[in-house]
């Protein structure tokens, strides 16, 4: 039996097995999405901390709803609205939420290493939902379970990202997974956004200048987000970007047939993806959104919930009976 | 009156490297030789009954070592060091004199925050400390400090340290100034721009903990524009904390000029790399952690004598300034009581550079970047650092004499390091049961 996870801080730290166990974990409440009544009593008597010292909309919606769906309370900490803005430091603010007695905490912070520090610093589980530039490992996650349910397998690919790949967690997590299952990365963006050391993060990766070379061959696409709140400079014109590295019908026509095109979101539809992409048949965009719940779903009830791995899984202990 | 007896003098200046004795007497050496008795002094007869001895045998006996670089915090930042605490810290260090940065809370760009500085140090002080001025008023980049002024209240050089000299016009002035002062001109060599909020070395490290780097440039583009207006001016320039192969570049070529420029190299910049990165800001300092060629380049240039000076750029913060997310701690780490312990395990028994090179480059080293001597020999003040090569120990963060315990070196063992130091005749610091267990 694999090591039981403490908490999740990043894809680095992940074997194979951890992560596929992950994505089984998460196929029962994959299904359990589509059920009338969404509410399971795995987590019940549970609180979660959610902890966004970031503005963000989905990712905390996600978490939120995963949370509620396992029965467990939450409590909520806002950037917007914490007593960060008066100056309170992270760890007297994560301190304080950990006096409330929650059962594990999920941490979203601008600063890279935030997750671990906090997790260094508290007993309880520590979920990490995006660390300044370093990971978005429940981003990588979801998108490999999407992979994995439209191609089949994770094994293998040839995964091109594109974009401002620098600045990107959801980048850098998801080539530290994809590569433990033997996908070749290609990576296409503007080069000052492109540093050589990126090759040095995972076996397999490149970069490409040209996104028609990128793109040749590609089974899966990741498109990024062009992140004008983390970008401070250079600044590139859209018109620049959209020239050179907009994923449009035509370009994506270079790739695999059946390639599969993903985007972590928020999309801004006409700058980094062209919309008759983003609404066409090879977008996964909206699989990886409800594929969020269930990864979501499936490390709360293992972190927080703190089963033991052979346990029987609650999203299936009903129809358990029948099968 | 005090004797130490039987130590392996090292003393850079003569050349000397034999085990002899020395006699303190007034705060002066008095003799310098073998078989001392301690009464033996021409016309210091009587003297044994007040006389103490020292038993330095299988230890080195060096002129007092100098810190060129260091940061007291006093005025202003006492919640973190003061100079009572931090000259404690230097002495427990093995250090007879420290240089202490002006960027204090006000800044040290007049002559009364200078004599403030020489006074509390005069009351409180375990070991001389020498001032540096700013070299722009506040350490702005914008007017010129009070630095005649400053000269007369005792400072030895000029920095804006903790940031560059702003721009090359504003250099050129200070170079020009201080030149006829007869003032080395200290810089922190930084390209702000490429700077850019950077809390690391740039390199596959940063890349992997997400963390924005700091390219090597960013350092030698300033040390290349300073080692050009140094030529243009003919001021002494003296490069701080040198991090970089292509600083020390600019060094030995303006070396090869004859130009009078000095650089210095801190014990964590030659003992630890940017791979050693963690999210720990224990390994947060400017210039960051090196690359491993740059390690090695630093290692070379200590060894060849490029480098003048190992300094310590000790930098006390307290733990509450520290304890927080990577990006936003402040840079630095303390440095006084663990440089002799590195210098010796990673240059000296690594077989880097010699027992007396090491000497130099704590003694004769950063007094000619300050223009003064440095020796044991007769009359000189008897400021003494007395270090073993071989005593193993360990440093604890816990048992520091500093006010903060910022250090990536807590619970490291030693093999070597400082036994006692003694400023002006008297033993500031004892190494005590280690003094008892030799035998």
């Amino acid at each position: 039996m694999q090591q039981r996870l403490q908490h999740l801080l990043g894809i680095e730290e992940l074997t194979r097995e951890q992560i596929t166990f992950i994505l089984d974990q998460s196929k029962p409440f994959q299904e359990f999405q589509k059920h009338p009544l969404k509410k399971l009593a795995t987590l019940r008597g549970k609180t979660v901390a959610l902890a966004f010292f970031e503005p963000s909309t989905r990712t905390r919606i996600s978490f939120a709803t995963a949370a509620s769906r396992l029965g467990a309370d939450q409590m909520n900490l806002q950037a917007e609205s914490s007593s960060l803005k008066k100056g309170e430091s992270l760890i007297d603010t994560v301190r304080t939420l950990e006096a409330m007695r929650p059962d594990g905490i999920v941490i979203r912070h601008s600063s890279s290493g935030a997750a671990e520090f906090v997790a260094e610093r508290l007993e309880i589980p520590v979920i990490n939902a995006g660390d300044g530039t370093h990971e978005h490992p429940t981003q990588a996650l979801l998108d490999a379970l999407t992979i994995r349910d439209r191609k089949g397998t994770l094994e293998g690919w040839n995964v091109t990202i594109l974009g401002d790949i620098l600045h990107s967690r959801v980048a850098r997590s998801n080539i530290l997974l994809l590569t433990k299952f033997g996908a070749r990365i290609t990576l296409c963006g503007p080069a000052m956004w492109m540093p050589r050391e990126l090759e040095g993060l995972a076996p397999n990766v490149r970069r490409v200048a040209r996104i028609e070379e990128a793109l040749d061959g590609a089974d899966v696409v990741i498109v990024l987000r062009v992140q004008t709140e983390r970008i401070h400079e250079p600044a590139l014109a859209p018109e620049e970007y959209i020239l050179g590295f907009q994923l449009t019908e035509n370009r994506l026509r270079l790739a695999e047939r059946h390639a599969l095109v993903l985007h972590p979101g928020p999309m801004i539809r006409g700058l980094e993806i062209d919309p008759t992409v983003a609404d066409g048949p090879q977008s996964g965009v909206l699989e990886q959104v409800t594929n969020g719940l269930a990864v979501r779903m499936s490390l709360l009830y293992q972190l927080v919930g703190r089963a033991p791995a052979d346990a029987p899984h609650p999203a299936k202990e009903k129809s358990n009976a029948a099968d | 009156m005090l004797l130490i007896k039987n130590g392996r003098v090292i003393d850079p200046a003569s050349g000397t490297d034999a085990t002899l004795d020395v006699l303190v007497d007034g705060g002066k050496i008095a003799r310098v030789g073998a078989n001392l008795s301690g009464t033996g002094g021409a016309g210091s007869s009587g003297a044994e009954t007040r006389g103490e001895m020292l038993d330095a045998a299988g230890l080195v006996v060096a002129p007092g070592f100098i810190d060129l670089h260091c940061h007291l915090r006093e005025p202003g930042g006492e919640i973190s060091e003061t100079i009572e605490t931090g000259t404690r810290a230097a002495a427990r260090g093995g250090f007879t004199a420290v240089c202490c940065m002006p960027n204090t809370q006000p800044v040290n760009d007049r002559a009364s925050v200078t004599r403030g500085i020489v006074e509390r140090a005069a009351a409180a002080a375990s070991v001389r400390v020498w001032p540096i001025g700013a070299a722009s008023m506040g350490s702005k980049g914008e007017a010129l400090a009070e630095i005649a002024a400053m000269k007369d209240a005792g400072i030895v050089a000029v920095s804006d340290d903790g940031k560059p000299v702003a721009t090359a016009r504003l250099m050129r002035q200070v170079m020009d100034y201080c030149r006829a002062l007869e003032l080395p001109v200290i810089d922190h060599c930084e390209d702000a721009s490429l700077f850019a909020g950077g809390v690391m070395r740039e390199g596959p490290r940063s890349m992997k903990l997400g963390l924005k780097g700091i390219p090597a440039e960013s350092e030698s583009i300033c040390a290349g524009r300073d080692v050009e207006l140094a030529a243009l001016t003919g001021a002494t320039l003296h490069i701080a904390h040198m991090s970089t192969r292509g600083a020390l570049q600019s060094v030995r070529a303006a070396k090869k000029q004859g130009l009078r420029v000095t650089c210095e190299v801190a014990p964590h910049h030659f003992t630890l790399l940017d791979e050693d990165v963690r999210y720990d800001s224990n390994y947060k300092m400017n210039p960051p952690l090196a690359s491993r060629e740059d390690r090695d380049a630093l290692v070379e240039g200590l060894a060849d004598a490029s480098v003048d000076a190992i300094a310590t750029d000790h930098a006390p913060h307290h733990p509450a300034s520290k304890d927080v997310e990577f990006d936003r701690a402040p840079f630095g780490i303390t440095g006084f009581e663990t440089a002799i312990g590195l210098t010796l395990g990673e240059l000296v028994h690594a077989g880097k550079i010699s027992l007396p090179r090491m000497v130099e480059l704590f003694t004769t080293g950063p007094a000619r970047v300050l223009g003064i001597s440095r020796k044991i020999a007769v009359g000189e003040p008897a400021d003494l650092t007395i270090f073993s090569t071989e005593h193993a120990w360990t440093f604890r963060a816990a048992e520091t004499a500093s006010k903060s315990r910022n250090t990536p070196f807590d619970e490291r063992v030693f093999r070597g390091g400082p036994m006692a130091t003694i400023v002006g005749g008297q033993v500031v610091w004892r190494r005590e049961a280690a003094a008892k267990a030799r035998s």
